[in-house]
């Protein structure tokens, strides 16, 4: 987008493929002869992220196929020079980005790999059947995608001026799968689209063009939103105007909760709203009122529709027998925690549990699977690393100077906190079990894309909070 | 704004800190619960992978764990399926487990108190678990003569060595092939078990210890025999009332000797010829005199009323109490509710056998640790003295004559003195009989004491007696062990 906008100077001494300008080259030779102390420091971790992976597939092929095969090990190091790849970048486009969020990235993503391979030998999977290497092929291109968005969204802001069009695309990606002919009912919900041989998720994309949206329109509309309205029943409510978009999101969530029957994702929409909205006006009121309205909404839901109400059954129930037998029951929690407890402290090792005992022990139960084989241990270090990276997007919002900018990271690592206490809380018992995937860790290539370019936009962000842009972009 | 962020953050870390929590209750404080529950097959796989023990008889497994490549890595196989089936028992994944898998399962699968030790030098040297090898007293070649003398007939034999009630021969018919059982597929092992439990025969009926009672008919002569001679009440040659029939008291009921005759020439039958002959009517007026306590504290000691455990536990076979005058005569030739076992039946002629001293019938030779240590060897037991020596040498003289001049005449055996009475208890009124030989030899030096029963009268419903049908099979058996 920016490289559109030739006029426009941007921020800073940046590379410019399309400039034929000296005085750019000449900064570019400046720039990489200057070390980045930030980005030796993410050189030495994404090495340390590399290794990690390599040592956790390797010992999948010991601890499960009991031998080496070098063609993976082969993939994962192609991987790791991918990470090198956008480390590089990184050092040419955004050379004060946070050093940390590519190598969690990386590691977390390594691990993923790793587990996916070892349920596809578990299951006799080899080839381009095999998820595992699936994986590797949309870690890949979700790389690349990440690169792109590093290389072309040279300053954030540009993004806020495109907030409606991104709400239409937000919400037109999530209203996708409903559409007769291209969409896809799997397990139960319908959340895919269909084009030619790939199957695709929109709605993972399309939560990051929604965030886009609700920091564009929070940043424009939260003067209005916290001044203006009138107070009923001691809560400040906005004028019908300002509560537009606010109602179409609800409406949006819970179209997703009846349409598409995703628990999930709607509750993941709603939540990001309402904590966007909460940073933008320090409303608290209008997150309680959005509270209730979801969970009224959740729990009338869960009396109506059928399926709602066996995941709250299974969540309060497991070990029911008569649960247990459901049709869409607590089968596939009960044996995820079998396999849970299985792994105990220290875990089975890799390759040496049964993760594939639970079904769908890839996608939606795959810290099913890594909680067995890694053990508690192995569960706390990835929740940690989880923790760290949500701390390094807030971070951003706590240092950003403007405004759309830490909204759009709060909003973003929000995300990935909410999917991930979602996932987890549901596979061991927090909340009822919803099917979303887990941030990087799970099979499947919409979310990874989708995962990578959060990645990409925080460490944009990043680096404007050290680097701040000159001009800013603004209608 | 940042008064906000703070709060999200605190929230944030709140929704990890449930994640910690949780994960941590489930993955340290639950875990015994989980890994009890059985609905959790991670445990069943783990005791599943562990290399169970083989079961031997004379060296050679009848059944044994074999490595295969699937999540169970080892699939239990029976060599030699039918001859074993019912010694063996089937291993199934989750439907049970019978026999001498069932008895030492803790021992097969090295998780009895005994093999501990084992296992944790098993875990610190980071081998791979094994189960204990059960032996047991089984022979071989007495085995397979057994169960290919019963041919297509339904029936059973137990061979027991007298003088240490090892168990030689146990065998049942029809049999059927455990392998069949012990298939990894759970539907596959259901739709063969569903078919064994419909197919005729019952085969999966351990007709040796578990199976329905039999009559005892003639068979049981020897214990009413043996009350009378050690009771001091009576003599071998103490003459009984010889008719030909003889109604029973407060009945309409007649009975008859089996020649529908008299029990040799003569108004008067001594005690030694009704039982060469195998008469019922003078037995008839023998167990009345004798009483129905005196009968049932032979009974007793010869082993009835208690569930033997071989270790795989065997049904107790019953003598009837409170019985009037009519029913207790026809008890005292085995009929009316006298029910045995083929193992009971075995037992009451290792008694006479071994001089009056009853061994405990016993399956195990040792069980061995996978380092071949020896974990459990018993010694012979002796379980009671049901009867004196010298009424047993009394009562080992008169069998002998039952074979070699009497009605158990095709058990004789060339060379060889064979102790025997054969039996052919009647069911009913138009049901087949049930066929009987009980015996011993050599009877100066009984080396192994025999009990084979045939149901359904060997197909020849009321027509065919012990001695033509189980007399043969039973030598056949006797031969086998001699002629190791």
């Amino acid at each position: 987008m920016s490289s559109t906008e030739p006029t426009v100077p941007l921020a800073g001494p940046v590379v410019d493929g399309d400039a034929p300008l000296a005085p750019a080259t000449q900064s570019i030779r400046i720039r990489l002869r200057t070390p980045s102390p930030l980005r030796t420091l993410e050189f030495w971790l994404v090495l340390i992220a590399i290794a990690i992976t390599g040592a956790a597939v390797t010992l999948v092929q010991l601890g499960a196929l009991g031998a080496l095969d070098p063609q993976v090990l082969l993939y994962s190091a192609g991987l790791g020079v991918l990470g090198l790849g956008v480390h590089v970048v990184l050092r040419i486009v955004a050379r004060d980005a946070d050093p940390f969020v590519l190598p969690i990235s990386m590691t977390l993503n390594g691990l993923g790999v790793a587990m996916i391979y070892r349920l596809d030998i578990a299951e006799g999977f080899a080839g381009w059947e095999s998820a595992g290497i699936r994986q590797m092929v949309w870690t890949a291109i979700a790389m690349v995608a990440a690169i792109g968005v590093l290389v072309l969204v040279r300053n954030h802001r540009v993004l806020a001026r495109y907030r409606y069009v991104a709400m239409v695309v937000g919400i037109g990606l999530l209203l996708l799968p409903l559409l007769p002919g291209i969409g896809q009912t799997i397990n139960g919900a319908r959340l895919w689209i269909q084009l030619g041989p790939f199957s695709f998720q929109p709605g993972e994309i399309g939560k990051i063009a929604l965030a886009v949206f609700f920091a564009g329109y929070l940043v424009t509309a939260r003067e209005s939103l916290s001044i203006v309205g009138r107070r009923v029943l001691g809560i400040q409510l906005p004028r019908g105007r300002d509560l537009g978009p606010i109602v179409i999101i609800w409406i949006a969530a819970m179209g997703v909760l009846v349409f598409q029957r995703d628990l999930g994702t709607s509750l993941l929409y709603f939540g990001l709203f309402l904590v966007m909205i909460y940073v933008a006006t320090g409303r608290l009121s209008w997150v309680l009122l959005g509270l209730t309205l979801f969970v009224g909404g959740a729990l009338l839901a869960s009396r109506v529709l059928g399926y709602v109400g066996g995941r709250f059954d299974a969540w309060l129930d497991s070990f029911n027998p008569e649960v247990y037998e459901a049709v869409g029951g607590s089968y596939q929690l009960v044996q995820g925690m079998f396999g849970l407890a299985n792994g105990g402290l220290i875990g089975t090792g890799l390759g040496q549990g049964r993760p594939d005992i639970v079904p769908l022990a890839e996608s939606d139960y795959i810290i099913a699977s890594l909680g067995e084989e890694l053990g508690l241990v192995g569960l706390f270090g990835i929740l940690a690393l989880y923790l760290l990276l949500v701390a390094r997007g807030f971070r951003i919002g706590f240092n950003g100077s403007d405004d759309f900018g830490r909204l759009l990271a709060v909003g973003l690592s929000f995300v990935i906190a909410l999917q991930v206490f979602v996932v987890i809380g549901g596979v061991t018992r927090v909340i009822p079990l919803t099917g979303l995937t887990t941030p990087f860790l799970a099979a499947g290539g919409s979310s990874l894309v989708a995962n990578w370019i959060i990645i990409a936009l925080l460490l944009r962000l990043s680096d404007s909070v050290r680097h701040q842009p000159r001009l800013v972009v603004e209608d | 704004m940042n008064k906000e962020l703070r709060r999200v953050s605190v929230a944030t870390l709140a929704m990890f800190l449930a994640l910690f929590v949780s994960t941590s209750v489930i993955q340290v404080f639950a875990v015994d619960d989980l890994q009890a529950d059985d609905r959790n097959v991670r445990t069943l796989y783990a005791s599943y992978s562990a290399e169970r023990g083989p079961i031997l008889v004379g060296n050679s497994p009848i059944a044994e764990s074999v490595r295969v490549d699937d999540e169970y890595e080892f699939l239990r196989t029976y060599p030699e399926p039918f001859p074993y089936a019912h010694v063996t028992g089937y291993f199934t994944l989750n439907q049970g487990v019978t026999g001498i898998e069932s008895a030492f399962n803790d021992f097969l699968t090295g998780t009895a108190n005994e093999q501990f030790l084992d296992q944790l030098s098993a875990i610190v040297t980071g081998q791979s678990p094994r189960g204990a090898a059960v032996e047991l007293t089984v022979d071989p070649v007495v085995q397979q003569a057994a169960y290919e003398a019963m041919g297509d007939l339904t029936g059973s034999i137990v061979a027991i060595e007298p003088a240490t009630g090892r168990i030689l021969a146990l065998v049942s018919t029809p049999s059927y092939d455990p392998n069949r059982l012990s298939s990894h597929s759970t539907s596959e092992v259901l739709e063969v078990y569903d078919e064994l439990l419909a197919a005729d025969g019952d085969p999966l009926i351990n007709r040796a210890i578990t199976g329905d009672l039999y009559a005892p008919g003639s068979v049981f002569k020897l214990v009413v025999t043996a009350a009378a001679l050690d009771s001091g009440a009576f003599d071998a040659d103490d003459e009984f009332p010889n008719p030909a029939s003889l109604t029973l008291p407060l009945s309409s009921s007649i009975v008859t000797n089996s020649n529908n005759s008299t029990c040799g020439p003569g108004d008067t039958a001594t005690l030694e010829t009704a039982l060469r002959l195998s008469c019922n009517i003078p037995f008839a007026e023998l167990g009345r005199e004798l009483g129905e306590q005196t009968l049932a504290d032979y009974t007793t000691a010869f082993g009835f009323g208690t569930a033997h455990e071989i270790p795989l536990t065997a049904t107790p076979s019953t003598f009837p109490t409170g019985m009037d005058e009519a029913q207790l005569m026809l008890s005292s030739f085995g009929q009316y509710d006298v029910r045995v076992t083929p193992l009971q039946v075995a037992m009451v002629s290792a008694a006479i056998a071994n001089g009056g001293n009853l061994m405990q019938p016993t399956l195990l030779e040792r069980i061995v640790a996978p380092d071949l240590a020896t974990i459990d060897a018993p010694e012979p037991v002796l379980l009671s003295q049901p009867i004196a020596r010298s009424t047993a040498t009394e009562l080992t003289a008169l069998m002998v004559e039952g074979v070699a001049n009497g009605a158990a005449s095709n058990a004789r055996i060339e060379g060889v003195d064979v102790a025997g009475k054969t039996g052919t208890a009647e069911n009913g009124e138009t049901e087949p009989y049930t066929l009987w030989f009980t015996g011993f030899a050599p009877a100066d030096n009984p080396q192994v004491a025999i009990a084979v029963v045939i149901e359904n009268g060997g197909g020849q419903g009321q027509s065919a007696f012990g001695n033509q049908i189980a007399a043969p099979i039973a030598k056949r058996v006797l031969e086998a062990v001699l002629s190791r």
